[in-house]
C-alpha cells in the first residue's frame, strides 16, 4: 500500500529499531529452526514475512532484503528495480519517471536514511539482485547467516588459542579444546 | 588465407601504458589534465556502415571520443557495440554505451569482452530510460543490473580478471569506466552523494545530462569538490544546442531527466533566429562551465544538429585553450583509442 510505504519511510527510525529486535529474536531462534529444519520453516516464515512486509513496504519478496540500507523504502518498487539510488529521470517534485503519480522510491529512501542511525549504509554499493532467491524468506537467510557467523567467530578464537599453544594442546587438549563445547561455553556474547 | 593471416592483420591486444587503465585517447587527454571534448553520435536506422561514418564525420574533427548511444530514449537504432566496432576499427575514439534496460548480466558481460576485442576502450554505464517513452512500449524492461552494479561488474572483470560468476578471464577487458549523472533533477541534495557511490562502484569519468541551469550545476560541483570527488573522477558536463523554443519545451516534457529553465527557453524564443541563438547559448554555456573548478571537459549532445558541433567547439575556444589546437583528424585518427 502506497500510503503505508510513505508512513514507513517517515518512521524509518522506529522501523530500524523494530528490525533490530526482530533480528535478535530470529538469531536466538536459530537452534530451534536448525532442529526443525530450515527448509521446513521456510514456507510458514516466508508467508508471515510476505504478509507483514507486503502491507508495510509493498514488499515484492526479492528474498534479499535491503530495507535497512535504503531508508525503509523498498527498491523493488522502483519500476527499474534500481538497488543503488535514483536514475536520472526523476521528475520535478521528486516523482517517478515511469509512474508519475508515485514519489521516487529513492527520493524517499534518502529521506528515510536521514532518520536512521545506520542511515549511512545507503552509501554501500549493492550487488545485482539474485533472481534465484525470489520468493524466499530473507529474514530466515539473514538470521541464519548471522548465527553462523557468531558461531564461527567463537570457533576462530578457540582455534587461534589452540594454534598459539600447540605443545600444551598436544599434551593437554582440554586447555585449548577444539572439540565441540557445551552450549554454555560457546559465544558468551551470543547468550545474553 | 589461413587463420594466422587474419590474426596478423588485426591490431594486437596491447596492455595499457603505465598509470592508465585502458590507454584510450580520452583517458590520456584527461589524465594529462587537458580539457576533454566528447560528442554524441546520432545512430542510423540503417545497416550500411557508410551511414555510421557519415554520422561520425562532423564530430570527429573536434572530439576525443564519440559516444554511440544504446537505444537512447528506448528507441530502436543500430546497436552501440556495432557502431563502436566500426568506428574503432577506422581509428576513431569511441565510448560504448551500455544501458541496463535491454540486456541481462550474461549478455552484457559477453558484450564487454566482445567490444574490448574490437578495440573499444571506453564504456559508459547507464541505467537507461524506461521502455514506456520509446517506440516500442510493449517491450519487456530488463534492468537486471543497475548502473552501479554494472560499473562494479566491469571493474571486477578488468581488475580481477573474473566474471561475476568467479570464472577466470584469460585476457581481461581494458576499459576506461564512465557513468552518467544528472545534477539538475531531484533529489538535488543527494546527487553528489550518488556520484560518490558511482565512483566507489568504479566510475573513472562522468558525463552529465544536459546542463542548462548553471547555478544548479555550480552548487552541485561545490558539493562534489567538498566530498573530494573532483580529484577522483573526471567530470564532463553535458551541453547541447536548442533548435527552437518549441523543441525545447517538447524535450522538457517528453524526454526523461531534462531540466531547462524558462528563462533559457524565453531567450531562444525571443531571438530573431532561434537556431542561431540556441547555438550561441550552447557556446556561452561551455564557456561558463569550463570556468567551474572540477570540470574536466564537455560532452556535446546535439541531437539532429550534429553539423553544428564542430562550430560550437571551435567558437567556444576550449580546444585553442588546450594549446595543441588539435582534433582527431589533425592528430591522425589512425591511432586507436
Amino acid at each position: 500500500m502506497y500510503r503505508a510505504r510513505l508512513f514507513a519511510v517517515r518512521h524509518a527510525g522506529a522501523f530500524e529499531w523494530i528490525y533490530a529486535r526482530l533480528e535478535s529474536v530470529m538469531i536466538a531462534l536459530d537452534p530451534v529452526f536448525a532442529r526443525i529444519g530450515y527448509d521446513r520453516v521456510e514456507r510458514p516464515v516466508a508467508l508471515v514475512e510476505r504478509t507483514a512486509k507486503g502491507l508495510l513496504f509493498d514488499c515484492r519478496m526479492c528474498g534479499q532484503c535491503v530495507l535497512s540500507s535504503t531508508g525503509m523504502s523498498c527498491p523493488m518498487n522502483c519500476p527499474k528495480q534500481l538497488r543503488n539510488g535514483p536514475c536520472g529521470g526523476v521528475r520535478p517534485g521528486g516523482y517517478c519517471e515511469v509512474k508519475p503519480w508515485m514519489q521516487c522510491v529513492w527520493v524517499l529512501a534518502w529521506d528515510g536514511a536521514t532518520r536512521m542511525q545506520g542511515g549511512q549504509k545507503i552509501r554501500d554499493v549493492q550487488p545485482p539482485v539474485d533472481r534465484s532467491l525470489e520468493g524466499s524468506s530473507s529474514w530466515l537467510r539473514v538470521s541464519r547467516e548471522k548465527a553462523a557467523r557468531l558461531r564461527e567467530s567463537g570457533d576462530a578464537r578457540r582455534t587461534a588459542v589452540a594454534r598459539a599453544f600447540p605443545d600444551a594442546r598436544a599434551h593437554e587438549p582440554a586447555v585449548a579444546p577444539l572439540a565441540p563445547e557445551p552450549p554454555s561455553a560457546v559465544n558468551p556474547e551470543g547468550r545474553r | 588465407m589461413s587463420d594466422n593471416d587474419i590474426a596478423d592483420r588485426m591490431p594486437r591486444y596491447e596492455e595499457p601504458p603505465a598509470g592508465h587503465v585502458s590507454g584510450s585517447r580520452l583517458e590520456r587527454v584527461l589524465r594529462r589534465g587537458r580539457f576533454a571534448v566528447t560528442a554524441e553520435l546520432n545512430p542510423p536506422d540503417s545497416a550500411d556502415p557508410a551511414d555510421v561514418f557519415e554520422a561520425a564525420r562532423p564530430l570527429s574533427e573536434v572530439c576525443d571520443a564519440i559516444n554511440a548511444t544504446d537505444a537512447s530514449g528506448a528507441n530502436c537504432h543500430m546497436s552501440s557495440i556495432g557502431i563502436c566496432a566500426l568506428l574503432t576499427r577506422a581509428g576513431y575514439g569511441t565510448i560504448y554505451q551500455i544501458s541496463c534496460r535491454d540486456r541481462n548480466r550474461i549478455a552484457i558481460q559477453g558484450d564487454v569482452l566482445g567490444a574490448a576485442a574490437m578495440g573499444v576502450c571506453n564504456v559508459l554505464c547507464l541505467t537507461g530510460d524506461g521502455v514506456g517513452v520509446g517506440d516500442q512500449p510493449g517491450a519487456r524492461p530488463v534492468f537486471d543490473f543497475d548502473s552501479l552494479s554494472l560499473l562494479r561488474t566491469i571493474r571486477t572483470m578488468r581488475d580481477d580478471g573474473v566474471f561475476l560468476s568467479g570464472r577466470k578471464i584469460t585476457r581481461p577487458p581494458r576499459m576506461f569506466l564512465g557513468a552518467a549523472e544528472n545534477p539538475c533533477v531531484p533529489p538535488y541534495e543527494w546527487r553528489p552523494e550518488r556520484l560518490a557511490k558511482k565512483v566507489d562502484a568504479g566510475a573513472e569519468f562522468i558525463q552529465t545530462n544536459y546542463i542548462y541551469d548553471v547555478p544548479v550545476f555550480e552548487r552541485f560541483m561545490a558539493r562534489v569538490r567538498d566530498l573530494g570527488l573532483a580529484d577522483r573522477v573526471f567530470i564532463l558536463a553535458g551541453v547541447g544546442p536548442l533548435a527552437s523554443a518549441r523543441a525545447a519545451r517538447w524535450m522538457r516534457s517528453n524526454v526523461p531527466g531534462i531540466h531547462i529553465p524558462d528563462s533559457v527557453i524565453e531567450r531562444v524564443e525571443k531571438a530573431p533566429k532561434p537556431a542561431e541563438e540556441g547555438k550561441r547559448l550552447c557556446i556561452e554555456l561551455i564557456q561558463q562551465i569550463r570556468e567551474i573548478k572540477g570540470v574536466a571537459g564537455v560532452h556535446v549532445m546535439a541531437y539532429r544538429r550534429e553539423h553544428q558541433v564542430s562550430e560550437i567547439i571551435m567558437e567556444s575556444g576550449v580546444l585553442q585553450a588546450r594549446g595543441d589546437g588539435r582534433s582527431q583528424a589533425s592528430e591522425g585518427k589512425a591511432e586507436i583509442g
